[in-house]
């Protein structure tokens, strides 16, 4: 263990560990924008409609995120349509299939997430928003998602933390971030324990940063007491129905 | 595409085995882990906090180079000339030591909605600390731990391919070799998630199964 390589290497993979939040910052904030809508669908009473969106977070969920980002990446460049549409310029572009993959396998992922949070609203909750007449996407707007999203944060925290590692998996689509850099100045010097451990501490200092903002995002949330709130609204509930 | 299959089905045993030796060698770590966090000791606790902080906060791929690269590099060391470590032991040493960390997390938490009474009635009729362990905990703590050890399993199927990009023949590889000789990415890697669907598909039927052998009757989940 040679420590100027050590240190040497931590300061060159810092740089490269801008390109891993250029991949999961946009892939976090596109997974949650489709998982937001897509979660109502899952949640809803239609049978058809829910089965619909099950079938594709059971897909990406069953399938490793690394098959899916070679079926992006190789796999779409198959298909001629693809190949002939203006969309081939982003899609042939390692980046662009990457942060597909990430958003889409992202999206799945939350989307069973909030599922399971929007549907632990008590319904007391949501039927007395609907009694002072609320319309269907008021109630989601404000009654349904507000409690919801405070109930799946400790394990959205989980998924945000599942995604810059995830994000690692860009660099055998050839992109240079933390891992890709890693893995070309190990092939250049063969000092694997030195660079891979650097590697291994600047990812380390990432996980942490993001679980201590999302701490303080889940304090942040909390000053309403999210338990007490539900706990009130199932007694009223108790005590309406005969 | 039809020599393909054999290929496919070489790769689909590959992983299989894979994940098994690295979950059974997993969940050995796992308790191990959540031993010594629960212990009266200070220092095993650390190093196990230490453990599962360090490898959980780290892609699996990245502990997978750092087994392979790494363990070349040390065998070479010791031996004095140029030996490479297989991607087989390298891979099932890295999941192992991945599925280790996350499991210690779930038994851990498992074992601490033993109630405290459990510990204390068993120690009064008179059982020693292993039999405690093995009689009264471990068979409550299945039960408790199932639904998330389920979750980690599955994760582990999908980690295995990762192994391949180390040179582990197991599904993946066997889709990317086809992909490249074939020059049908599209069908290889869509047999490939096919496969890898298959296998979570069962796993989920599985524990489910197993689940069912472990509910309590009449009490509520």
């Amino acid at each position: 263990m040679q420590l100027d390589i050590f240190l040497q290497s931590i300061a060159t993979l810092a740089n490269a560990a801008f390109l891993t939040i250029a991949l999961t910052v946009p892939s976090l904030m596109v997974g949650f924008i489709i998982s937001v809508p897509l979660a109502f669908m899952r949640a809803s009473d239609s049978r058809y409609l829910s089965s619909a969106i099950l079938t594709y977070t059971y897909v990406f969920r069953g399938t490793p995120l690394l098959v899916q980002l070679f079926l992006i990446y190789y796999g779409l460049g198959q298909i001629e349509v693809i190949r002939h549409s203006p969309l081939w310029v982003l899609l042939r572009d390692p980046f662009w299939c990457a942060l597909l993959a990430f958003s889409l396998n992202s999206a799945a992922y939350t989307t069973e997430l909030f599922r399971g949070a929007i549907q632990a609203v008590p319904r007391g909750l949501v039927e007395a928003a609907e009694a002072i007449g609320m319309s269907r996407l008021q109630r989601a707007r404000l009654i349904v998602f507000p409690i919801a999203f405070r109930t799946a944060l400790p394990s959205y925290t989980n998924e945000v933390i599942g995604l810059p590692k995830a994000s690692s998996l860009a660099s055998t689509v050839t992109l240079l971030e933390i891992t890709g850099v890693a893995r070309r100045l190990v092939s250049e010097t063969f000092a694997p324990y030195e660079i891979f451990l650097a590697a291994g501490v600047i990812y380390l200092a990432l996980t942490y940063l993001v679980t201590s903002v999302f701490r303080l995002l889940e304090r942040y949330l909390a000053g309403a007491e999210p338990k007490v709130a539900r706990n009130t609204a199932m007694l009223s509930l108790r005590r309406v129905s005969p | 595409m039809n020599g393909f299959a054999i290929q496919f089905l070489h790769g689909l045993s590959m992983t299989v085995l894979v994940a098994a030796v690295s979950g059974v060698l997993g969940t050995a770590v796992g308790l191990a882990g959540a031993a010594s966090k629960l212990s009266a000791y200070r220092i095993p606790m650390w190093l196990a906090e230490i453990y599962t902080t360090v490898i959980r906060g780290v892609p699996e791929l990245l502990v997978i180079l750092l087994i392979y690269f790494g363990g070349t590099a040390a065998i070479t060391f010791v031996i004095g000339r140029y030996v490479e470590i297989s991607a087989l032991s390298a891979g099932v040493i890295a999941l192992t030591v991945v599925f280790g960390a996350y499991s210690t997390e779930i038994f851990r938490g498992a074992i601490l909605s033993i109630p405290r009474g459990q510990w204390e009635a068993a120690s009064s009729i008179g059982l020693k600390s292993w039999q405690i362990w093995l009689l009264v905990i471990l068979p409550q703590m299945v039960r408790v731990a199932l639904p998330a050890f389920c979750n980690l399993w599955i994760s582990l199927l999908k980690d295995t391919a990762l192994i391949s990009v180390v040179g582990l023949t197991d599904i993946m590889r066997v889709a990317f070799v086809g992909a490249g000789s074939m020059r049908a990415p599209l069908t290889f890697y869509l047999a490939a998630s096919a496969l890898y669907l298959l296998l979570t598909s069962l796993s989920l039927l599985a524990f489910r199964m197993i689940e069912q052998h472990f509910v309590v009757p009449g009490q509520l989940r």
